[in-house]
């Protein structure tokens, strides 16, 4: 069983995500989605806030979402502490500087700004919108795609190799 | 409790994801220079075994055991979802991370990623200021 302790292999990654759909749905009735938990998290830090974004969000409702990520947390712990031989390097050790903290605060900033616009992330419309075969989802995908690639494109021109 | 089904679920997921290695920086300058097609085979079969649960879920109708019927959710098509994830994907190569990761590094004790998850709370705010006058 030592191979768990390795990273998993992509033809066996990629299934146990997809199932996450099935398994959300048949135990949860939810559809996978992760993003939504930002327009939560901003709602619970703005109570009092009049913009109908955040005062007309159904915290009660949705509030599965915030156990799920939450969930999501409490696995990477798992997985880091008793399903690893050898430490998980998340972000490379130059993130770990001003430079990198402001990267991750802007990076950050497009991620819930254009998730939210889109009403999807990767969860949202890559695997659970393209697993249930919805258009919207695939241009979505084609979408995030196009911005990422045309990122790398121009950061490889401009620093030769990104930042 | 009913929601402690979603923090098991949660797990589920977030063990998935950090032993398939989408939660770290490396993985998505991988894909995005298309330095190894990991990535992409992982999304691809994900989707594969996620319609199947899909057609069967639509197929067979299932409730829950808490008796709650199960629907699969339409997208709807609007402007967003071109402009927005257009966005996001610029977002996602400059942090390294997506949505889901970013709660994956915080629980992995990646205590940068409070960093990006902060960035995307104040955009989901901006989002909130902007959201009567952007295309939806």
């Amino acid at each position: 069983m030592g191979f768990l302790l390795d990273p998993w292999p992509w033809w066996i990654s990629g299934p146990l995500i997809g199932l996450t759909v099935g398994l959300l749905l048949l135990i949860g009735a939810r559809n996978l989605g992760v993003s939504s938990s930002f327009r939560h998290l901003c709602a619970m830090a703005l109570p009092k806030s009049r913009l109908p974004y955040l005062a007309q969000d159904n915290l009660k409702e949705q509030a599965w979402n915030l156990f799920f990520v939450g969930g999501i947390a409490l696995g990477a712990f798992v997985a880091v502490h008793f399903l690893s031989r050898n430490p998980v390097e998340f972000l490379p050790a130059h993130y770990h500087t001003l430079t990198g903290a402001l990267k991750l605060l802007g990076g950050g900033f497009l991620i819930g700004f254009g998730t939210r616009w889109a009403r999807g992330c990767t969860s949202g419309h890559a695997i659970m919108g393209l697993s249930s075969f919805q258009k919207p989802s695939l241009y979505a995908v084609l979408s995030f795609f196009g911005g990422g690639l045309l990122a790398a494109a121009v950061a490889k021109f401009l620093i030769g190799g990104g930042p | 409790m009913k929601h402690l089904r979603y923090l098991l679920l949660g797990a589920y997921f977030g063990i998935v994801l950090t032993k398939s290695e989408v939660t770290t920086w490396h993985k998505i300058r991988a894909m995005f220079y298309f330095r190894e097609p990991d990535l992409y085979l992982i999304i691809g079969l994900g989707v594969v075994v996620g319609s199947i649960c899909v057609w069967f879920v639509r197929r067979s109708k299932p409730t829950t055991p808490f008796g709650e019927p199960v629907v699969v959710q339409p997208k709807p098509m609007h402007k967003g979802v071109f402009f927005g994830s257009f966005l996001f994907g610029i977002g996602w190569f400059i942090a390294g991370t997506c949505p889901g990761p970013i709660y994956a590094q915080l629980g992995g004790g990646e205590f940068f990623a409070v960093f990006t998850l902060i960035g995307a709370i104040i955009g989901a705010y901006a989002f909130a200021l902007l959201k009567p006058k952007l295309p939806d």
